[in-house]
């Protein structure tokens, strides 16, 4: 599987990840490498088998409906780039 | 005193051959000694002396554990309260944690002396520490080569003997790799055996915090402290915790030993397949019985691994957006700018190449043939493993197929360096023990024996481990320069 510089151009604003215009083609070409060597996955008939999401299969635990966590808002947005009055602070979204 | 493992050194402690005090001090020193090593992110000396104090006043009224007043170091995966944690990224370069991981927290209750934050690969992703935003480690065995990775800064300050022991983690072999690389032992537990809370998310799945030590006792010693339920990881096992030191000293004789046929075959060097075979030489004179066993699907691990663990790194790292916190850039002139600049100018070129293909393998009309077919693959390679340990009590085999290579030799070819951790990633997809300890030399530089465990069984694992250190002494040796 070849991947174009269009192609990971669209990825990486999936990814809302900046990429270097001038490194476009190497990624390509490392990622294209890379879905090659995932290719040999399909070596191997897995009709029928059960996805393994998961290592344990132990179920969801559940807990009591309690009030664990307290409030920490001023602690917590002490390491945010941009705070106003206990708010998170982004560029203008709405006009 | 730096020779010494974490149970001498409690046993000085006890009998006040020195304090905690002129402990931490010494270690300190030969921390600032080393600085070319470039083990450390942070060294926090004052928060360690002032830690120091107190474990000697309770070592004073006798209330010491195995732990108390030992010098350690922390990945710097792991949350530190009031500490910077930066999981080796310039995204996380100005994060100071508000609150400690569920391990931190265990091992600082034991009264363990934090020296600082470890150096290692960025967020995780990497087989030689060179992807660090805080620069590559040097292997303190030959500092041209790497230390391995992602634990690589834990590996070379156990080796280099900054610290008594260190904690690590391990997604794909970043335990074990770099403990084989660097002549150290490496525990990666079972899945869910030690807490995740306040480890920072790579592959969730995948992760799990393990001891890096000199000898397997201490492995042993660090993970008691480590192990445990904790209902704050919600994939952590409620399952109680045996004490790891009472079974080491069981008789081996009988043990039925598991010999992955296909972990011999090509890619492997030639100096660590003699070495590993001289190990299994030992194994038998111990009276155990070795047989050989074949896991067909072992061959897909990697490929398999670079669908899973990206797709769930692809996940986790959407967090780093530059809202709350980490990395934001400059002027930003919309919300979608803000994103796409903060994440491309504070992530390196392997956590990119991973987000993509991650991105990739979960986008619309591929996850079927790529995260659909890689959970059935990880399902067939899991059930190779049951199959084995129904004839077997554990597997052994190689660590990795080379031993520690040069620093810059691996960097320009992901997949070359992918290819470093092909004995180590299956145990991650199965969520099975594991444990790497030095076996020798090739080249004079150290190779690792592996050795696989069933779910849970970390005591027999450290037990079997413990009887070779008992006849050999390559756990004892270390490098000449930091001797």
């Amino acid at each position: 599987m070849a991947l174009t510089a269009e192609n990971v151009n669209s990825i990486a604003y999936l990814a809302r990840l900046g990429i270097d215009e001038k490194d476009v083609e190497a990624y390509a070409k490392d990622l294209s490498g890379i879905l090659d060597l995932v290719e040999q996955m399909g070596s191997v008939e897995t009709e029928g088998v059960l996805p393994m999401a998961h290592p344990t299969d132990q179920p969801q635990r559940l807990r009591e409906d309690e009030v664990t966590e307290h409030d920490q808002r001023d602690y917590f947005q002490k390491l945010a780039p941009q705070v106003e009055a206990g708010l998170y602070l982004v560029p203008k979204v709405i006009e | 005193m730096h020779t010494k493992t974490i149970a001498e050194l409690a046993r000085g402690l006890q009998n006040r051959e020195y304090s905690s005090v002129e402990l931490t001090q010494h270690f300190l020193g030969r921390i600032k000694q080393a600085e070319s090593v470039n083990a450390f992110v942070t060294v926090t000396e004052e928060q360690a002396m002032a830690v120091a104090k107190k474990a000697d006043e309770q070592i004073a009224k006798g209330q010491a554990g195995p732990l108390t007043g030992i010098p350690i170091g922390q990945k710097d995966i792991f949350c530190t309260q009031d500490v910077k944690t930066s999981c080796g990224s310039k995204m996380l370069d100005n994060f100071i944690s508000p609150y400690s991981a569920t391990v931190v927290e265990k091992i600082n209750q034991a009264g363990a002396v934090m020296l600082g934050k470890l150096n290692m690969d960025e967020f995780a992703m990497g087989s030689s520490n060179e992807t660090s935003f805080y620069g590559a480690v040097k292997n303190p065995w030959d500092t041209t080569a790497v230390p391995g990775g992602s634990s690589g800064g834990s590996a070379a300050a156990v080796a280099a003997r900054l610290v008594a022991g260190a904690t690590g983690t391990d997604t794909g072999g970043s335990i074990r790799q770099p403990a084989a690389f660097c002549g150290i032992t490496g525990l990666k537990p079972t899945y869910g055996r030690v807490s995740r809370y306040g480890m920072i998310a790579f592959a969730s799945s995948l992760d799990q915090a393990g001891p890096m030590t000199q000898t397997v006792e201490d492995a042993a010693i660090m993970l008691q402290a480590m192990a445990g339920f904790d209902p704050k990881d919600s994939t952590s096992v409620d399952q109680p915790v045996p004490d790891y030191l009472d079974g080491l000293e069981k008789d081996i004789k009988g043990l039925k030993i598991g010999l992955i046929k296909e972990f011999f075959a090509d890619g492997l060097d030639e100096g660590c397949a003699k070495t590993v075979q001289a190990a299994l030489d030992e194994y038998r004179k111990m009276g155990a019985e070795i047989k050989e066993i074949s896991l067909p699907n072992l061959k897909l691990s990697i490929p398999v691994y670079y669908v899973i663990a990206p797709a769930e790194c692809s996940a986790n790292l959407s967090r780093y957006d530059g809202v709350r916190f980490g990395y934001r850039c400059e002027d930003p002139k919309d919300l979608n700018d803000m994103y796409i600049r903060s994440r491309g100018e504070a992530f390196g070129a392997e956590v990119k190449r991973r987000i993509l293909i991650g991105t990739y393998a979960l986008s619309a009309g591929y996850y079927d043939a790529y995260y659909i077919k890689a959970q059935k693959v990880r399902r067939l390679i899991s059930e190779d493993f049951k199959k084995a340990f129904s004839d077997v009590d554990v597997i052994m085999g190689p660590v990795t197929p080379t031993t520690a290579f040069g620093i810059g030799e691996k960097t320009s070819d992901p997949i070359e360096m992918y290819l470093s951790d092909m004995y180590t990633i299956a145990v991650n997809l199965a969520g099975l023990p594991a444990i790497s300890i030095p076996a020798g030399f090739s080249d004079n530089k150290p190779v690792g024996l592996q050795i696989i465990g069933n779910y849970f069984a970390e005591s027999q694992l450290l037990n079997v481990a413990h009887q070779y250190q008992k006849v050999t002494d390559w756990h004892q040796q270390l490098p000449e320069q930091f001797a």
